[in-house]
């Protein structure tokens, strides 16, 4: 288990000052400039090596990332955080920007020095009206202070970071909708490549990354990328904040180790499943796209990246949706399905079609107004969709769905079932 | 912009108040030169909060003309995203997330519970214009389900009657207290602490102390 000197968001329940004096006082901002000092070279090493993956969900390797930039462009280069959260279940950048931006802020000049940006926009969902008052109320502090801006911590890199106020729109949390919604146009995704870090943000380079993968940077650095290498397990290391909401005792988010057992997590800090542990039916692992997996996987399941997979589900953004024997897990993905319906951005046909036609299907599945052979059409048509789009929005609607159909397919058929026999009733 | 808001009554004109005229010139400056159509979205925003929470066709107008964009490019974004509302909407916009890490906790019981007290279903307005009722897709806040946003503000764990109190609150001319409605702070257990319980280091060793 994890030691609380360990944690990197000391302050993630808000119980400490929020503002520069309390941030400096657990450690942030503790001899930034020499970090600084040690250059763009040492900074990517240090986070390669300390297998930092990128906390969004995809899981590529930030410090990866961050070598894409050029290293002699004359166009300006940009760090773009992205802080639309909106991934269903996921809470967790929320908490960072509330209760500990001035992580943010550091860790954004830090990883702006490695990939040679001097401005950062950051992109906020709309509706975190409160979070962005109180990420701008600490970037107000820190360029008061010296610590952005021109000349930031007396480095001699300038440094400028402005917040973007997203308005409603899921599908802007995908890095070149994101860029397009930054540019003042609807957020649709582009094509790939020409990728970001070559043509991004107004046509320069740009790297998009994730609030939680930006706020650990300056631990990683002051304490050393061995230090986080050393958390978690090969190829999933560090700590990770993680969110259990759904049916246990106690909803929470914690931050743990990369690879600690589900069980655990749910057991220890969240008060365990509502009704005990043999009351649970499945759970969502990283939010609402990784597929769910049943309580068969949950009892030997390890929350990381190559686990999840195993398990032919995803880590994701680590969000994880409990569900208990109550649930009617039809009706909980056909909810999902429906998301996705309204989020598509309707750019791609297969995704603006499929998206409404798989919800459709799911609704007469939810009542067993079906039949058997139709299960298995709608798992083909997830596959049509899956893939066929230019961003994972497709993706991300068809995988619900699969999940369902690979684990819960006995309970589709007994709808259907249960549907056809009371037809013959009323007819009879 | 849908014929069914045309049929709306449209003021003639809209423009920026002094105040904001001062504001929208710092949210330009906050993009590279040229780049102001970054800025269409928080002057959106601006209008909005200027204009009773709803953007008449005169204010995407204006944020066209101020921004020196075409008209149908503002439009698009007006219509893209969920969070500008085209038609006039009620003082206080109750949102209700009903995905699935709130409908999970309770959310449907949120939603009876505006229809308790306000009288209407999501997507009505009640007829002194005060509430809004919306469901709305995740708000980001799953760990303390169920949840409502009014205006700027997150009122969160929902359970036990507590989404009835709110909106009584709001209904008398009160302002109810944003935020957990079950006591605690933010996203700890509400159970009591599992991690975190020490106070913080001041200085927590650094790469090559150990």
């Amino acid at each position: 288990m994890l030691h609380d000197r360990d944690r990197i968001f000391t302050n993630l329940y808000g119980f400490h000052d929020v503002g520069l004096t309390g941030a400096r006082s657990r450690g942030d901002w503790d001899g930034t400039k020499d970090l600084i000092a040690k250059g763009r070279d040492w900074i990517i090493d240090e986070v390669k090596a300390s297998g930092l993956r990128g906390r969004g969900g995809a899981g590529f390797g930030t410090g990866m990332k961050w070598s894409f930039m050029p290293k002699d462009s004359d166009r300006p280069q940009y760090l773009v955080v992205n802080a639309d959260e909106g991934e269903p279940g996921t809470c967790k950048d929320r908490e960072i920007m509330r209760h500990d931006p001035h992580k943010l802020i550091e860790g954004s000049l830090l990883a702006a020095v490695g990939m040679g940006a001097n401005t950062a926009y950051v992109y906020i969902r709309g509706e975190f009206y409160r979070e962005a008052e109180v990420l701008q109320r600490a970037i107000d502090e820190a360029y008061d202070a010296g610590l952005i801006g021109r000349d930031a911590c007396g480095s001699g890199w300038d440094f400028d970071m402005y917040i973007h106020r997203g308005a409603g729109a899921y599908v802007c949390g995908e890095e070149t909708a994101l860029i397009e919604s930054l540019e003042g146009k609807k957020g649709q995704p582009r094509l790939k490549p020409p990728f970001p870090a070559n043509v991004g943000l107004y046509g320069c380079p740009t790297t998009v990354n994730n609030v939680e993968s930006i706020a650990v940077v300056s631990a990683i650095l002051r304490r050393g990328g061995s230090w986080f290498a050393g958390l978690g397990r090969p190829n999933n290391t560090g700590t990770k904040l993680f969110n259990i909401s759904g049916h246990v005792n106690d909803p929470c988010t914690v931050e743990e180790e990369m690879g600690v057992p589900l069980r655990e997590l749910i057991e220890r800090h969240a008060g365990g499943v509502r009704g005990g542990w043999d009351n649970l039916l499945a759970i969502i692992p990283g939010g609402s796209s990784v597929p769910l997996v049943p309580k068969s996987v949950c009892e030997t399941l390890r929350m990381d990246f190559d686990s999840c997979q195993e398990c032919q589900t995803g880590l994701g953004t680590a969000a994880i949706m409990v569900m208990d024997r109550s649930t009617d897990i039809v009706r909980a993905i056909t909810r999902l399905s429906r998301f996705y319906k309204h989020e598509s951005c309707g750019q791609c046909t297969p995704c603006r079609e499929g998206t409404g036609w798989m919800w459709r299907m799911m609704e007469r599945l939810c009542r067993g107004d079906a039949s058997v052979e139709e299960i298995d059409l709608l798992d083909e048509v997830t596959r049509q969709v899956e893939g066929h789009t230019i961003c994972a929005l497709g993706d991300a609607a068809a995988w619900p769905i699969q999940g369902l159909i690979r684990h819960f397919r006995p309970e589709l058929e007994r709808r259907i079932t249960a549907y056809q026999a009371s037809q013959a009733n009323q007819a009879a | 912009m849908t014929s069914k808001n045309d049929t709306l009554e449209q003021p003639d004109a809209f423009v920026f108040s002094p105040d904001n005229v001062e504001k929208a010139k710092a949210i330009v400056a906050k993009y590279p030169e040229g780049r102001q159509a970054s800025a269409v979205m928080s002057l959106l925003d601006l209008a909005q909060r200027q204009n009773d929470g709803w953007l008449p066709r005169a204010a995407l107008d204006h944020v066209a003309d101020f921004l020196e964009m075409p008209a149908i490019r503002v439009y698009e974004v007006a219509t893209f995203y969920t969070m500008y509302n085209l038609k006039p909407i009620g003082r206080h916009h109750v949102q209700v997330c009903t995905n699935l890490a709130c409908w999970l906790r309770g959310s449907d019981d949120v939603i009876a519970a505006c229809r308790r007290i306000l009288g209407i279903d999501p997507g009505e307005t009640t007829e002194d214009g005060m509430f809004t009722v919306s469901e709305v897709e995740c708000l980001g806040a799953c760990v303390n389900a169920p949840m409502m946003q009014i205006g700027d503000d997150y009122f969160e764990d929902l359970a036990d009657g507590a989404a009835e109190s709110i909106l009584s609150l709001l209904k008398n001319g009160d302002t109810p207290n944003p935020g957990p409605q079950n006591g605690r702070k933010g996203c700890e257990p509400v159970g009591g602490l599992t991690t975190l319980t020490d106070e913080p280091a001041t200085h927590p060793p650094h790469a090559g102390d150990a």
